[in-house]
């Protein structure tokens, strides 16, 4: 397992919980809607972290535990079904209802999966209703959607047929052409998880192959191999190299000639290569430092680094699945510095310490490190931008680039004062 | 429970964390899991600070729960104090942590630590921010003075003349993630250091616990934001005899009402200067003839209690708009409010969902929303401009430049937030007149483009009066307009043609008329003298 020092820390943490992967897949899938079962907390905080303001009915909502729904839990079950009967009056148009636990309603041990039973029997025909947890002492950030897609896959219909699963939310543009370029390799069958209808989902069984296009889907993996599913091995697909290596895991899957592959995708590559090269020059040589947050820290680091010339100081990472991460850790420099989960104080006093030039990390963190001079990139934007794939690594190096290209233009010149 | 969608207030502990983010030298030990470190960004982006809040995050996970979960909020808050070396400590909970009982705040202080430790109890189901950071400050405060308020019998105040100084006060209430509160504070501190009158205390906002030491040393308390500081300016009241203001200096006659209070309280002569009104521009603006459009222009009001109370009393008695609604989501001020809003002779409307309030807008049909954030998104789908005056913040709340609501300035700031959304009178004019030119569109409207852009064509705007309307009488759709009828209604005005519409309608039920022409539109323009 390559050579990186893989360290473990624990203490204060700084990170999104599973609750804000409604803000992106409530997008993906429009005809569903997320349901936080939960405290004033939970609402303040999809609030908060969904851009602030939202503009239309959101299709995400809190059903707030009060008071009286502590005293009694048969209370609280009652006022659920009482909740969701008037959302769906409310919104008839949805078609798929998550149930979503959060700290609060797993402490005081609401059971959502039988509440999602029930409300099932209730409204057969109308609605599915599922459940699962988003809650911060179980999941972080990106995790939720882990815990979204698990609680869909029992859905999936069985089939036998040779297929590709494309497995994690994806913007819609860079599905479409990750789809045409698996066309190209004549790949026809070529489904993704989860659908952009709630109600359209792909099947599943011995004949498919999965390629995880995110890093943070453990337990949905581990369900759809129980479906009878292969989970093909592979890096994810962010720059140029994670993303060939990526899609040749498939076409070797599916035994497809290497000439054609390499037909295929060489001209892709000389072209995403000359369009890397403008922030090839900006980012090489500066030195990077991801606090742990969306579970991209790996493959991001491997894309900075070995595309990029990035130098890495550490990369901060919520939680390591060795098996997972396995083809990404290969691929990173010997010694990288690894650090899974956190204790925010000290590893900001490395980053003092370190003087990076560049640290990729959460929200809240972000301007305090600005006005100490250091300059941020959101990690919540790799989970909101089209990143994926060989066409999009000069986009994905570009975000990068930009916080050290406003820090040229302005220090010299408005910023004196500072 | 309750079915939430949007909310206009966070839990308890943001208003606790609003507080220990104001000040100095204080530190909060927030017993929560890792998602509510949320709670940071409020503060480094929404209010754009180039701090942390000085907040420490126990972090528990579900593994700990069962486990010794005291023993990870003590490990946190000897390392938090180590760290940070702070002044004083608060300890809390978020809504999580209140279930397991951990009772963080008297772990802290059975730890021997030599500082003093303020042990929040911030019930997280009933409880809401506002009402959170108001607790919180009064904890913070009687905690570090109660001592001093025992033997305060001693301390036989002597008055500021007596002592052969300067009256002094503390202002008490502005916090971060308040509206404005940075430049409120400048501005009354700049009229009353004028006037003679020197500050002792800022608090919460700049404080630090060794400044609340201090607050007993004021002749009176300033409580210029009730939500947060009523409380506190009571207990002190009580224990130090030092009397409060209760006027929010909000407009031009609000401020100068809070001026004659503090002065009277003060035992000082206020100056004549006060009395003439002219230190802001509101008054000689609103009476210039370019205000003449804003006559009776009818307004909707919702925010917190505070804001909305002043607005209501600016928007009257400063502007002359008519109030045709308001109300507020603060259920502590909703006494208050309901009182304002009956000497209107309307009802206050309660409420934390904001469906109701945009239901209430449109059944109200205003020409202007002075709202919040939300009612700016409900005011753009109705199509009716909209200034915002209240919080929840949004970034766009915390602008660079000075733009205080409080005293003078804060007067000329509103008169031009909440009329700049409107036309002004000479372009509505011009375009009344103009409009059948082909350069103008019907529905053109302020350069600010408050319709969104998407509603801009006559018919939509059309269909919008239309619609409501008929919301306002479903049950009356027995009256007809007549194809004529509906074009001499287009000819009207868009902004008026709702309210045109509207009292047409009603003038033909009270007529017994089933059927409305041009001539039905000019009698009932001529019954209600419209």
């Amino acid at each position: 397992m390559g050579g990186s020092t893989l360290l473990k820390e624990t203490g204060p943490r700084e990170v999104f919980c599973g609750l804000t992967s409604i803000v992106w897949l409530h997008r993906r899938m429009p005809d569903a809607f997320f349901l936080v079962v939960g405290s004033r907390t939970c609402a303040h905080l999809i609030q908060s972290a969904a851009g602030v303001m939202i503009f239309a009915e959101p299709r995400f909502g809190t059903a707030i535990l009060e008071e009286r729904d502590l005293a009694g839990l048969a209370d609280a079950h009652e006022e659920l079904d009482r909740v969701v009967k008037n959302l769906l009056k409310r919104r008839p148009e949805i078609r798929t209802l998550f149930l979503v636990g959060s700290c609060p309603s797993e402490v005081i041990k609401i059971d959502l999966s039988r509440a999602a039973e029930r409300l099932n029997a209730q409204f057969q025909g109308q609605v599915r209703v599922l459940n699962y947890s988003g809650s911060g002492i179980e999941t972080t950030f990106t995790q939720g959607e882990d815990g979204a897609l698990k609680a869909l896959v029992p859905l999936l219909p069985a089939s036998k047929s040779e297929q590709l699963l494309l497995v994690g939310t994806l913007a819609n543009p860079v599905e479409d052409r990750l789809k045409t370029i698996f066309n190209r390799l004549g790949l026809q069958n070529v489904e993704s998880f989860p659908p952009r209808e709630s109600t359209q989902l792909p099947s599943i069984g011995p004949g498919t192959k999965v390629l995880l296009a995110q890093p943070y889907l453990t337990d949905t993996a581990r369900e759809l191999k129980n479906r009878g599913a292969e989970i093909l091995t592979a890096p994810f697909p962010l720059g140029i190299e994670g993303s060939k290596l990526w899609i040749e895991a498939a076409a070797n899957a599916f035994n497809i000639d290497k000439t054609l592959v390499n037909a295929t995708l060489e001209p892709l590559i000389i072209r995403a290569r000359k369009a890397l090269k403008p922030y090839v020059e900006k980012l090489s040589g500066k030195k990077l430092f991801l606090l742990p947050e969306s579970q991209l820290e790996i493959p991001l680091a491997r894309f900075l680094n070995n595309e990029c010339g990035m130098e890495l100081i550490e990369v901060g990472i919520p939680y390591l699945n060795r098996e997972m991460m396995k083809p990404e850790l290969e691929l990173l420099p010997q010694n990288t510095r690894i650090v899974e989960g956190q204790h925010v104080e000290k590893q900001l006093d490395r980053v003092r310490a370190n003087h990076p030039d560049l640290v990729v990390c959460g929200m809240g963190l972000a301007n305090p490190l600005e006005a100490e001079g250091i300059s941020t990139k959101w990690s919540i934007e790799m989970v909101f931008s089209p990143i994926h794939g060989i066409d999009q690594a000069s986009d994905l190096a570009e975000l990068f680039a930009r916080p050290l290209h406003r820090q040229n233009l302005l220090s010299n010149k408005t910023l004196e004062t500072v | 429970m309750e079915l939430t969608l949007w909310t206009y207030e966070g839990p308890p502990h943001i208003g606790a964390m609003r507080i220990a983010s104001s000040m100095k030298g204080l530190h909060y030990v927030l017993h929560a899991p890792q998602g509510d470190t949320y709670a940071d960004l409020l503060f480094t982006m929404i209010e754009r600070r180039g701090t942390r809040p000085p907040v420490t995050y126990t972090t528990f996970q579900a593994r700990d729960l069962g486990g010794d979960t005291a023993e990870l909020v003590k490990g946190h808050i000897t390392e938090a104090v180590e760290r940070f070396r702070p002044e004083a400590l608060l300890v809390g909970e978020s809504c999580t942590a209140e279930l397991i009982q951990d009772q963080p705040g008297s772990l802290a202080k059975g730890m021997g630590l030599k500082i003093p430790i303020i042990s929040l109890e911030l019930p997280a189901y009933s409880k809401k921010e506002n009402w959170g950071a108001a607790e919180t400050f009064y904890q913070l405060i009687r905690g570090l003075l109660k001592e001093k308020a025992e033997d305060s019998s001693e301390n036989t105040k002597l008055s500021w003349q007596e002592e052969g100084r300067r009256p002094r006060v503390n202002l008490l209430g502005p916090s971060l993630l308040g509206f404005r509160c940075r430049d409120d504070v400048l501005e009354i501190q700049k009229i009353l250091g004028e006037l003679g009158i020197d500050i002792n205390v800022i608090a919460p906002l700049g404080a630090s616990p060794n400044d609340l030491m201090r607050l007993p040393k004021a002749d009176a308390n300033v409580c210029l934001y009730p939500e947060i500081a009523e409380s506190t300016c009571l207990w002190l009241e009580r224990s130090f005899k030092t009397p409060f203001t209760k006027i929010v200096p909000i407009g031009v006659k609000a401020t100068q009402d809070f001026l004659e209070e503090l002065h009277r309280i003060l035992g000082m002569e206020i100056s004549s200067s006060i009395k003439k009104g002219d230190q802001s521009k509101l008054p000689w603006y609103s009476k210039s003839v370019d205000s003449n459009y804003l006559t009776g222009k009818r307004v909707f009001i919702f925010g917190d209690g505070t804001h909305v109370i002043a607005a209501a009393r600016i928007a009257k008695e400063e502007l002359g708009f008519e109030v045709v609604g308001m109300g507020t989501y603060s259920r502590e001020m909703a006494r208050k409010v309901r009182a304002e809003a009956k000497d209107l002779g309307l009802e206050a409307l309660i409420t934390n969902d904001y469906l109701e309030v945009e239901e209430s807008i449109k059944e109200c049909a205003p020409e202007l929303v002075l709202g919040t954030q939300m009612e700016r998104h409900s005011a753009k789908r109705l199509g009716i401009p909209c200034a915002v005056i209240s919080t929840p913040m949004h970034v766009q709340d915390v602008p660079a430049r000075y733009s205080p609501q409080m005293g003078w300035e804060g007067a000329n700031v509103i008169f031009d937030d909440w009329v700049h959304p409107l036309m002004m009178g000479l372009e509505e004019h011009l375009i009344g007149m103009f409009r059948h030119d082909f350069e103008f569109t019907d529905g053109h409207q302020s350069h600010l483009g408050h319709l969104g852009g998407h509603k801009s064509t006559p018919e939509e705007s059309f269909k919008e009066t239309t619609q409501i309307s008929n919301n306002q009488s479903p049950s009356e759709n027995s009256i007809n307009w007549t194809t004529e009828g509906e074009s001499e209604l287009a000819k009207i005005p868009f902004f008026v043609r709702g309210k045109v519409r509207r009292n047409t309608e009603k003038y033909a039920r009270q007529s017994g008329c089933r059927e409305i022409n041009g001539e039905t539109l000019l009698d009932a323009k001529a019954h209600f003298g419209a």
